[in-house]
């Protein structure tokens, strides 16, 4: 099938890059022509988590029609749960060398670890926890949302004010989580120093290897008969509770795996970037991977991590090179894509394809079901 | 203090004539120049009594130490320029040899306080009266209570006189020999002001009588059933004050989404707009005009609601227009085009706070009961009042208005009578966007004017469009008055932040009962 070879494709890269980019850090001496920085190292990695958010807003925005601005809240989550573990792995080594609370507890003057942090010294119980609790959030929000039909512009608004009370909740002191400096100054992960190029070649090649494991889930799913429901769901709702299908159920199911994948992609992001604070909750994040979508194609999963990596690359070019004109660019490229370019990048790149999806007729009628 | 006492009285019933006052007058000085403080002391006290018209000035004087004495027992006030006048005339002494302060002791002192606090109670602007009343209820001296007896019988204002009441009352709590009914009496003028101060003065009585006592209790409790009703009065204000913010950011965009169905993200940055419309307006004016600084505002009104208004237009021809029937694209189009507009103001203005001044009719605050009303919430929640029924108005009574209501009804049969749909589009759009800009104004007053302005309201500003119902100024509304005033009830249980997140949480829910809002459409219109 066409669309398998594309994923194979977006595979190969992704997982290829990875690999040079690590091993030429690795292999080669640090004056010669062929040697690759750290610092694009880290960079690269960090674009890989991205694009895992990336991916799960595709999953329920290009297949399910469920318009999330509220998913950087799950990313943000996972990213919390792997920096409430890099946390307790610091142990005596913070400023005021507490074996048990971290820093910034010291400084409020707390006395005890707060429950909700036992446990995370633990690997493999804060990996269970970057998967399990954007899992909940998202069990029970889509449980409540969905149930009760509440779709369009009105999910959307509701998952933003999501977010946005995660942001301000988070930015609270007396939630421990550290307030409005989040987590930081890691020392090491699994024995190994978070700084260290090894240390960040590895973190490169496991992005490398989630994201490509998430691309094929999510192309599995779409794929599956669960995925074409999806897609029905996704263009006439009503038309599909009709049929006898329960789209509540279908649309839950995703949002959830969607959640779990952003998660995973938060998780992997803070220990590269060594830093997770509540700014990563801000409404603005969770429309700006909206657009990365839209830039790549929307509901073309490849097109996702595509424009993930297009988006943030020009990030990083203009704040460095033009600081001003970012928000001109971002803004314009918001208002370009809706306008000009509703298929996104994928949609330039591949020839019109023989299975026009949606139908026109159908899209209608979807708009008209406030999809 | 006796014969002092007494001779107030006879002072307060007007018994002494105008040339008996004058012989107490030359008396008074008489003694105040002599040497000792018992003289000095009588001094003071007759001074008082004589009603002379520079017995304020003699007296502030001798307590701060700048009244001076002669060879000849002649007192002298040193001005704050060096040179000595008479103090039984005001003139400046021709020869100011040989002069020597007067010195004064604690029963000096005592004398002085007295006196200016008995003063104070008959002093003919009803202001100091007032002040000279609460003076007494705060220091609840028993040597008061008859020079208040005299005030009280002879004071017409009722108000101040009210207010001399509760000071005897409150000297009278503080006299040792007064009888139980007495107190019974006091207590209950006390009870009857309510306020947090007679609340602090019963708390500080011990040893009463048990009748009074009990009195005592019960007054504390009745008080502090009263200090909470009206705790809870100043919540529904600042309530209302929030509600009636949050209302000017909706009632833009109960227009473009409530009745038009875009979702404009925008919106934030036209209220940002208007807010920079202001402060040029005050730039400008500074500049120009300083005579009419005070009108700033209401100049910057029309402005505000053009300036954004024509933008609004502009994004409609432009950019909207493109994207009807598709509401997410439309989202992501005008996110983007916030994010433009906020680096725009930026890149102009700077990324800085920028100082809207409050003009002076706005400022200060109005007391009614154990109410503080601020005037500058006073007025938003006016303004808020009048330019939600300006809106009404246009939507019911002028020709713009029907062809709106006609257009979002049924836009086929609108186009079919000849209605002119794009264009109609586009004018409901300004109007949104207009009423944004005027909300910038009000909002100018309250927060801080920079790129970020708007950002801040946004959300808030969807929550209260979808918890009133779409297509329905009431709904917002109540959506806002509602919201503002939970707002401030969670405030102080929850504190600020964790209350807002509350809020949230609570709307989030109720979206899931009511997907629609309070007051959502009924009939075909919903579907579409």
């Amino acid at each position: 099938m066409k669309t398998d070879r594309v994923t194979i494709v977006t595979v190969a890269l992704v997982l290829g890059t990875a690999l040079i980019l690590a091993g030429l850090n690795q292999f080669t001496a640090a004056g010669s022509a062929l040697h690759v920085p750290t610092y694009v190292v880290a960079l690269a990695g960090k674009y890989a988590c991205l694009a895992m958010l990336a991916l799960g807003v595709d999953l329920v925005w290009g297949f399910g029609g469920i318009l999330s601005l509220g998913h950087a809240a799950f990313f943000a989550l996972g990213g919390y749960a792997m920096g409430m573990y890099l946390m307790r792995q610091i142990g005596t080594r913070g400023v005021y060398g507490n074996p048990l609370l971290p820093d910034f507890m010291v400084f409020l003057g707390w006395k005890e670890l707060p429950w909700y942090w036992h446990g995370f010294e633990w690997f493999g119980f804060a990996m269970l926890m970057v998967v399990l609790v954007p899992a909940v959030l998202a069990l029970v929000f889509g449980w409540l949302a969905f149930r009760s039909r509440v779709t369009g512009v009105y999910l959307s608004i509701i998952t933003q004010a999501l977010t946005y009370a995660l942001l301000l909740a988070f930015f609270r002191n007396d939630m421990g989580f550290g307030g409005n400096n989040g987590l930081t100054d890691f020392k090491d992960i699994l024995g190994f120093n978070v700084q260290a190029d090894g240390t960040r070649s590895s973190l490169l090649v496991v992005s490398a290897i989630a994201l490509s494991a998430q691309l094929l889930v999510a192309r599995y799913v779409v794929n599956s008969r669960f995925g074409k429901i999806l897609i029905a769901v996704r263009d006439t709702e009503s038309r599909t509770r009709f049929l006898g299908y329960r789209p509540e159920s279908y649309k839950l199911v995703v949002w959830v795996l969607s959640a779990v994948m952003a998660g995973i992609g938060g998780a992997l992001y803070v220990p590269q970037v060594g830093i997770i604070n509540p700014g990563e909750f801000a409404p603005a994040n969770s429309i700006e991977a909206v657009i990365w979508v839209a830039v790549g194609g929307r509901g073309t999963l490849s097109g996702a991590i595509l424009g993930a990596i297009m988006v943030n690359f020009g990030k990083t070019w203009f704040t460095g090179a033009l600081p001003e004109f970012w928000l001109f660019a971002l803004g314009a490229l918001f208002i370009l894509t809706t306008l000009f370019l509703p298929k996104g990048v994928m949609g330039l790149l591949t020839p019109r394809p023989r299975t026009v999806e949606p139908s026109a007729p159908a899209r209608a009628a979807a708009g008209e079901a406030g999809g | 203090m006796r014969r002092f006492l007494i001779l107030l009285s006879i002072l307060v019933l007007g018994l002494l004539s105008p040339s008996a006052r004058a012989e107490t007058a030359d008396d008074a000085f008489a003694a105040l120049g002599s040497p000792g403080f018992d003289s000095i002391r009588r001094g003071v006290e007759q001074l008082t009594l004589s009603g002379h018209p520079r017995t304020m000035a003699v007296i502030d004087a001798l307590r701060d130490g700048r009244l001076y004495v002669r060879g000849d027992r002649t007192v002298f006030i040193k001005t704050a320029a060096g040179t000595y006048t008479a103090a039984a005339t005001g003139e400046p002494a021709a020869d100011a040899a040989g002069l020597k302060p007067i010195r004064i002791n604690n029963a000096v002192r005592g004398a002085i306080d007295a006196s200016v606090g008995a003063l104070r109670l008959f002093a003919p602007d009803a202001a100091t009266r007032l002040e000279g009343a609460e003076t007494v209820f705060r220091s609840h001296d028993p040597a008061m209570s008859q020079p208040l007896s005299m005030a009280i019988a002879r004071e017409t204002d009722p108000t101040v006189k009210r207010r001399m009441e509760q000071a005897a009352a409150s000297a009278v709590l503080f006299t040792p020999d007064a009888g139980e009914p007495a107190r019974l009496n006091a207590v209950a003028v006390l009870r009857a002001r309510g306020d947090i101060e007679a609340r602090g003065l019963l708390a500080t009585l011990t040893d009463q009588p048990p009748a009074v006592a009990d009195a005592i209790t019960l007054a504390m409790v009745a008080i502090d059933y009263s200090l909470q009703l009206w705790s809870f009065a100043q919540s529904v204000y600042y309530g209302l004050s929030l509600g009636s913010v949050l209302l000017l950011a909706a009632a833009g965009l109960a227009i473009t989404f409530g009745v038009m169905g875009i979702i404009n993200m925008a919106h934030g940055e036209m209220v940002m707009i208007g807010a920079y419309v202001t402060f040029m307006v005050q730039q400008a004016m500074r500049a120009h005009a300083p005579g009419l600084y005070g009108g700033s505002l209401l100049i910057a009104v029309p402005l505000a609601f053009a300036t954004a208004g024509i933008i609004g237009i502009a994004i409609e021809r432009c950019l909207i227009r493109f994207l009807y029937g598709r509401p997410l694209e439309t989202l992501l189009a005008t996110w983007g085009l916030s994010l433009v507009l906020q680096q725009a103001i930026r890149s102009l203005f700077g990324a800085n706070n920028r100082d809207v001044d409050t003009p002076s009719w706005m400022s200060g605050a109005a007391q009614l009961g154990g109410l503080t009303l601020t005037w500058n919430r006073m007025y938003i929640i006016l303004f808020a009042v009048i330019v939600l029924a300006a809106l009404m108005a246009v939507l019911r009574f002028t020709a713009l208005g029907l062809r709106m209501r006609a257009v979002t009804q049924n836009r086929r049969m609108a186009a079919a009578m000849g209605i002119r749909t794009p264009w109609v589009d586009a004018l409901t759009f300004g109007l949104g966007s207009g009423v944004a800009g005027i909300a910038g104004v009000a909002l100018s007053q309250i927060d801080n004017v920079s790129p970020n302005l708007g950002q801040g309201y946004i959300i808030d500003s969807f929550m209260v469009v979808v918890f009133g119902g779409v297509g329905n100024l009431w709904g917002t509304v109540v959506g806002a008055l509602t919201l503002g005033i939970v707002n401030k009830f969670l405030e102080p249980v929850a504190g600020a932040v964790l209350g807002k997140i509350v809020v949230l949480v609570l709307l989030i829910l109720f979206i899931q009962r009511r997907p629609r809002g309070m007051f959502p459409l009924k009939g075909r219109a919903v579907e579409a």
